[in-house]
């Protein structure tokens, strides 16, 4: 980037490393509020990678929002601060941070193929413990569950197999052991 | 052209490519490498508003007068907010502009810096599209495309925002030759088989209308010269809403006057009676249906419009044809030339008949007077002696707009220039820099309120600076005029904040800012003052005193049917002519 003098702005920062985060971020399940969310990121010029979001305690109206998200340490936590800021979030974790959480994705692959290679799809789908949930004479539909990267390589073993399609819900987020968010 | 340059060489250069003469804005600090590029080239010009509103609406003057895209520049933060009323206004009136704002540079955003704000966030729901743009690389095409959305299908507002790093930042510019956005893409021919089904409609009509609207304006001034064919061949009746008003001459004896709220009995009970409606490039807005139970019971709709959106999103139709009104109206003509179809002549006559009983009861008619200036009057001797002239006429927002579009007949598209959807009062001052800028030697009217008109006053600089001679019509009723009426009729009269208090001398305000001030108060004087006001080569603030009292009819009441108007000498008492539920619908 340029840096003019002709400018009133102060210069970047010296760059940090960017990194990877998962949140998981608790909130009302009203209307709007993944409008507010995404806004937020959109606004800030933040990126999301990865966005789940589903209704988790229906009786207190709670939705989860689970999101993976890149940026400097600054800038993440920024961002957490800047979603705690929001009237309708109840609660921000930092999957990442915190160290000890378990990930999991779940992919649908269609895959089209005939004779050996449609064998081979079926042999790999069973090495990665994925399971067929439509089948007709030329096609399968696998349901993978596990850790994106999992999910990535398997995919990418399809590639050459006849990929067809793929539908990834994203990323859920848990932490381990008997404590709550 | 492929070369190396700055960002903000990039932003002019596109412009240019794109045909922009004028550039309507305002400098701030996170655009001035882009007026830098403007001080050192002479293909665009840059007319310096007072406000950013007051930008956005004169390049809306500006686009709807010509067909042409308006532009717009102005800086981040604030220049963004005050930018936003007008491209709100025009969303609403489906009026192409590309507005380019400036950001603060890239790794400030987000920061909470200095005039910083999400512009992008902020303008999403008042835009078409827009572009926040992160990567030099990406400039040239966002810029091109913006135009490229703003004019075609559905026109409308699109923002590009634009880091100040970008701005100095440099790249290569060339002039993208295809489209990125696979999914944008607006049907503009009709579907043939719907189109024949709508003339089937027609040549079985008992009690047809054409409803026409600003959609015939915007698609060109083909579609006005085939509406009036169709018109013509057809023998129907035809009304039209305030955004389509001049698209058919308001002259000939086919046309039945504005319909809607305040428009004439004949129009609305048309509407109302009708067994086919024709509607072409309209929407069924609130102001035009009234009672939504109550539409048009009887009648088979077809309607025309370029938005699929727009198709049974308040009254739903038995013939939709989604295309551009030029193209749909093309076939109609050709298909009902070709299978040499004819109205029933029978069933027309007793049609016209009809409408000729409601059209003599006179629904525009108000009580004269020798003594004070009735502000219907006013347009209308407007009218006399500007309707041989070039003439363009802008508006506010309110009675006066009413009575405009009553009582000044107009006989050609995009002459009529008036916020429409959004209703913005102090629309027309900063509208009428902009169409004139584009027609220098035509005649420029902005027929004001003097509520409106003191929102954006400040334009009367812009006017002045660039010798732009327009003339602000004033009618000065000393209230805000359409609340008062409302209160009225609605509220027991009790007339809460809606007195203009505190007026400003119009005539020394017009001195303070250089411009030429008339003032008159007797309808003997009107003509002499009018013609005082056309022949002065100079920026005319014309306060023009009328009575107070006035009233805008006909009226359909909220919540009410087109067949239950108000008429001016009806001697109904209004009050209770609304309904409870009426009361809250406003």
């Amino acid at each position: 980037m340029n840096a003019p003098t002709t400018t009133h702005y102060p210069a970047a920062p010296t760059a940090q490393k960017p990194e990877t985060h998962t949140l998981s971020v608790l909130v009302d399940n009203e209307p709007g509020v993944l409008a507010r969310v995404i806004g937020l990121f959109s606004g800030r010029g933040y990126n999301i990678e990865s966005l789940t979001v589903s209704e988790t305690e229906h009786r207190a109206h709670l939705s989860l929002i689970t999101l993976v998200t890149t940026g400097t340490p600054m800038v993440i936590e920024q961002i957490k601060n800047q979603l705690d800021r929001l009237v309708p979030v109840h609660h921000v974790a930092d999957m990442t941070l915190a160290g000890n959480s378990i990930e999991r994705e779940l992919a649908m692959v269609k895959i089209k193929g005939k004779g050996e290679t449609r064998v081979e799809a079926l042999r790999l789908a069973d090495a990665f413990r994925a399971r067929v949930i439509d089948a007709t004479t030329e096609s399968f539909v696998f349901e993978i569950t596990g850790k994106s990267d999992k999910i990535e390589q398997f995919i990418e073993l399809m590639l050459p197999l006849g990929l067809i399609e793929v539908a990834r819900t994203g990323i859920a987020a848990i932490a381990r052991g008997p404590e709550g968010m | 052209m492929t070369r190396e340059m700055t960002g903000a060489e990039m932003v002019i250069e596109a412009l240019a490519d794109q045909g922009v003469k004028h550039l309507f804005g305002y400098p701030g600090g996170a655009v001035l490498p882009i007026y830098d590029a403007i001080f050192a080239q002479d293909k665009v010009r840059h007319v310096l508003v007072r406000h950013e509103q007051g930008a956005v609406h004169a390049a809306e003057g500006y686009a709807r007068s010509t067909g042409k895209v308006g532009c717009v520049l102005v800086t981040s933060g604030p220049g963004a907010t005050n930018a936003v009323t007008g491209l709100t206004d025009a969303l609403c009136d489906s009026i192409p502009i590309v507005c380019i704002t400036g950001q603060v540079p890239t790794h400030l955003i987000g920061n909470d810096a200095f005039q910083e704000c999400d512009t992008v966030g902020i303008t999403r729901p008042c835009t078409k599209y827009n572009y926040l743009v992160k990567r030099i690389e990406d400039l040239p095409r966002a810029l091109h495309e913006a135009f490229h959305i703003a004019a075609s299908g559905r026109p409308g507002p699109v923002v590009v925002d634009i880091p100040k790093d970008i701005q100095f930042a440099t790249g290569v510019y060339s002039k993208p030759k295809d489209f990125a956005h696979t999914g944008y893409k607006p049907k503009v021919k009709g579907d043939i088989e719907k189109i024949k089904q709508a003339v089937e409609l027609m040549a079985h009509a008992k009690r047809p209308l054409f409803y026409t609207g600003g959609g015939v304006v915007n698609s060109g001034r083909a579609a006005s010269e085939l509406l009036r064919e169709l018109v013509k061949l057809t023998g129907f009746p035809i009304t039209s809403t305030l955004m389509g008003l001049g698209a058919y001459p308001g002259t000939d004896k086919q046309w039945l006057g504005m319909l809607g709220m305040h428009g004439t009995l004949e129009a609305n009970m048309a509407m109302h009676d009708c067994d086919v409606m024709v509607c072409i490039g309209a929407r069924f807005d609130d102001r035009i249906t009234g009672r939504i139970d109550a539409f048009s019971p009887g009648s088979k709709k077809i309607h025309v419009d370029i938005d699929p959106s727009s198709i049974n999103k308040n009254i739903h139709v038995d013939v939709p044809i989604v295309g551009d009104c030029a193209h749909v109206l093309e076939d109609m003509v050709r298909l009902w030339r070709t299978e040499a179809r004819h109205a029933d002549k029978k069933a027309m006559g007793e049609w016209w008949k009809q409408i000729d009983k409601w059209r003599a009861r006179k629904s525009l008619a108000y009580r004269g007077s020798n003594e004070v200036i009735k502000p219907q009057y006013a347009i209308q001797r407007l009218y006399e002696l500007t309707k041989d002239r070039d003439t363009y006429i802008t508006t506010e927002v309110g009675q006066h707009q009413m009575w405009a579009a009553q009582f000044y007949g107009f006989t050609e598209p995009n002459r009529w220039m008036t916020s429409g959807g959004l209703g913005t009062m102090g629309y027309g001052l900063p509208a009428s820099v902009g169409v004139q800028m584009a027609h220098p030697k035509s005649l420029v009217i902005d027929i004001a309120g003097e509520a409106s008109v003191l929102m954006t006053m400040q334009e009367i600089s812009t006017a002045v600076q660039y010798r732009l001679p327009v003339k602000i019509f004033i009618l000065n009723n000393q209230y805000m005029g359409m609340v008062r009426q409302w209160q009225e009729l609605l509220h027991g009269g009790r007339y809460s904040e809606s007195y203009s208090e505190a007026l400003p001398d119009f005539v020394k305000l017009a001195e303070a800012y250089h411009a030429h001030g008339i003032r008159c108060q007797k309808p003997g004087d009107l003509d002499h003052a009018i013609k005082e006001m056309i022949d002065v080569d100079k920026p005319v603030l014309f306060d023009c005193v009328v009575d107070p009292k006035e009233n805008c009819f006909p009226m359909i009441p909220s919540g009410r049917a087109h067949n239950e108007m108000i008429l001016g000498d009806a001697g109904v008492s209004v009050e209770e002519a609304i309904t409870e539920e009426g009361k809250v619908m406003v």
